[in-house]
């Protein structure tokens, strides 16, 4: 119940950003969810993408520190408090976040979080417990 | 192997006898047949005869890099035109560039003393050199040249740059001993490593790299890539190019070949020798050379001299690895560093490229040091605290041995320039006008 996010180095200079999503345009990769973490000297671009292995090939040839860990998708509703429900859980499981980002999902009424958390297994059994929807890499993909 | 045994490994007195009679007979030459050094030792007050024993050399005047390009082009000869059968020239990165004349017998020394060092990095007739030093202008290559044809090695004149063909040739032509730059050593190991090239795949046993400032922890790492032996050379073109100094594989300093060059140790502020042992700046004469004889040529280089027979035999003086330049060390806020040691530390950083750059500049009436370093997928993770975590560990490692906070920046990777020839590390942004 792990999503695989691919995160790239960004330097902050003009055009870095484009560059690295023109590689992913021209591998006709499709991002399905993106955010960037950004300081006054660098930022980390994170991206969930259905062919992480390919992204990440094409970004190293072009020079791109790449990096791809496990992140968490949760499904939640999309109406106000859905976040809440989710965060409610893990901070009562003493589960804390490193980042998080969220998309809404046109055909369902549904919003979905990824979500990074310092101990990866420990938020998805609160998760779980706590009675979240956890998605797969294959059910985001195919969003 | 020791190329010329009498000479290399010659008793200490027997040395100085020979050291000073070379000496009486250039500063007559010099003084009989340059106006510069004519009017400079007159200003001085000092003669040929005054030269009585080696420490009699202090009575003389220096020649800093200015003097000899005062003389730009050939006013340093002190042999007719006719007589010079090759000329060389610095880079002039500095300002004009500074000319070298040889006579033929000059060129014989040259190769003489570079056939001492290519054979003190193990190279004999069997050897096929690859040098990747600039021929040309510059005195690199052909000093390797000469040094490689005259031990009878095959020389592989490939030159600097283009270095697809040079990963392709050493393949090809299975060369054994690699010469070049430092940083070029490492540019060459990183692009090999990308094609997947293994050192199990190279003949390659051991490369002389010089002409620029290199640690020893650039050493190991290049051993390590390359699995070779990684042995430094050093030279100037104004005292003749590479081949003043070489080093054997005992890694403990370099063999000054002192029959030919006489080294003095001064404090670069009060130019006073400094006492046995002791720190400072490389002072060199040339003893033999007839077309451009040199007099207590300021190099600005940093090192330290110790005498006695060494490990292979040899006793020839050695001098430390240079840790400095008296002129391209920096001044920031009042401290002296050398970009050695910033080099020092980042090789300290695991999975850390030594691709650096170090910019200095001074936007509000204080020096600021920026580092900039490329990030590797090593010092890089998804989360910002990491690669700021990482940044301030490489900044605390430059703190360390600098003692200066610096600003550590982490660039993409190859987004440095990468040199074929020296490496340009520092820009520095100060108007000091």
């Amino acid at each position: 119940m792990k999503l695989e996010q691919t995160s790239v180095f960004l330097e902050n200079r003009k055009g870095r950003l484009w560059k690295a999503l023109s590689i992913l345009r021209d591998a006709e990769i499709n991002i399905r969810a993106l955010s960037i973490a950004d300081t006054s000297e660098f930022g980390i671009l994170r991206m969930i993408v259905p062919e992480p292995d390919k992204a990440r090939e094409v970004l190293e040839e072009n020079n791109f520190v790449v990096k791809t860990n496990d992140v968490i998708g949760v499904e939640i509703p999309d109406t106000p408090g859905g976040l809440d429900g989710i965060l409610e859980i893990l901070t009562k499981a003493d589960i804390n976040v490193e980042y998080l980002y969220a998309f809404v999902e046109k055909k369902m009424d549904q919003a979905i979080v990824v979500l990074r958390t310092e101990d990866i297994e420990g938020g998805i059994k609160a998760l779980k417990d706590g009675g979240a929807t956890l998605l797969s890499s294959e059910e985001v993909y195919v969003l | 192997m020791i190329w010329n045994r009498e000479a290399e490994c010659m008793a200490r007195e027997e040395m100085e006898e020979i050291q000073l009679k070379r000496l009486q007979a250039v500063v007559k030459r010099a003084y009989e047949n340059v106006n510069y050094y004519k009017k400079a030792f007159e200003e001085a007050g000092v003669y040929p005869e005054d030269i009585q024993n080696l420490k009699d050399i202090e009575k003389l005047p220096f020649t800093s890099k200015t003097d000899l390009r005062d003389a730009y082009p050939f006013g340093m000869f002190a042999v007719s035109p006719n007589d010079i059968v090759e000329v060389h020239t610095t880079s002039g990165t500095t300002g004009k560039p500074t000319v070298s004349g040889y006579t033929q017998k000059d060129i014989e020394i040259w190769s003489e003393v570079m056939a001492r060092a290519l054979t003190m990095a193990g190279g004999d007739k069997t050897d096929r050199i690859q040098n990747c030093y600039g021929y040309g202008l510059f005195t690199g290559g052909l000093g390797v040249h000469y040094g490689a044809q005259k031990i009878g090695a095959t020389v592989i004149p490939i030159s600097a740059g283009n270095t697809m063909r040079q990963v392709e040739i050493m393949q090809d032509f299975e060369s054994t001993i690699l010469t070049c730059t430092p940083s070029y050593a490492m540019y060459l190991a990183e692009v090999l490593e990308n094609q997947g090239v293994t050192w199990d795949k190279l003949k390659l046993k051991a490369g002389v790299f010089g002409a620029e400032m290199w640690t020893e922890e650039m050493r190991a790492e290049i051993e390590k890539r390359l699995n070779i032996s990684a042995l430094n050379i050093y030279g100037l073109t104004e005292i003749i190019g590479p081949g003043v100094a070489q080093e054997c594989l005992v890694k403990e300093g370099l063999h000054i070949f002192d029959d030919h060059f006489y080294p003095e140790i001064i404090n670069p502020d009060t130019r006073q020798a400094q006492p046995a042992g002791g720190k400072g700046e490389l002072v060199l004469t040339t003893l033999t050379r007839e077309g451009m004889p040199v007099i207590r040529f300021r190099t600005r280089d940093i090192t330290t001299l110790r005498y006695g027979e060494c490990g292979c035999g040899r006793t020839h003086v050695k001098m430390d690895r240079i840790t400095g330049r008296s002129d391209d060390m920096l001044k920031i806020r009042g401290v002296i560093v050398f970009p050695s040691q910033i080099e020092r530390a980042l090789l300290k950083i695991e999975g850390l490229e030594p691709q650096y750059q170090i910019i200095v500049s001074r936007p509000h009436q204080l020096d600021e040091l920026e580092v900039q370093v490329e990030t590797s997928p090593a010092l890089f993770s998804d989360e910002v605290k990491y690669v700021e975590e990482v940044k301030k560990n490489i900044e605390t490692h430059i703190h360390d041995e600098i003692g200066l906070r610096v600003n550590v920046s982490l660039v993409e990777p190859q987004s440095l320039p990468r040199s074929e020839g020296k490496a340009v590390r520092v820009i520095d942004k100060r108007d000091m006008k």
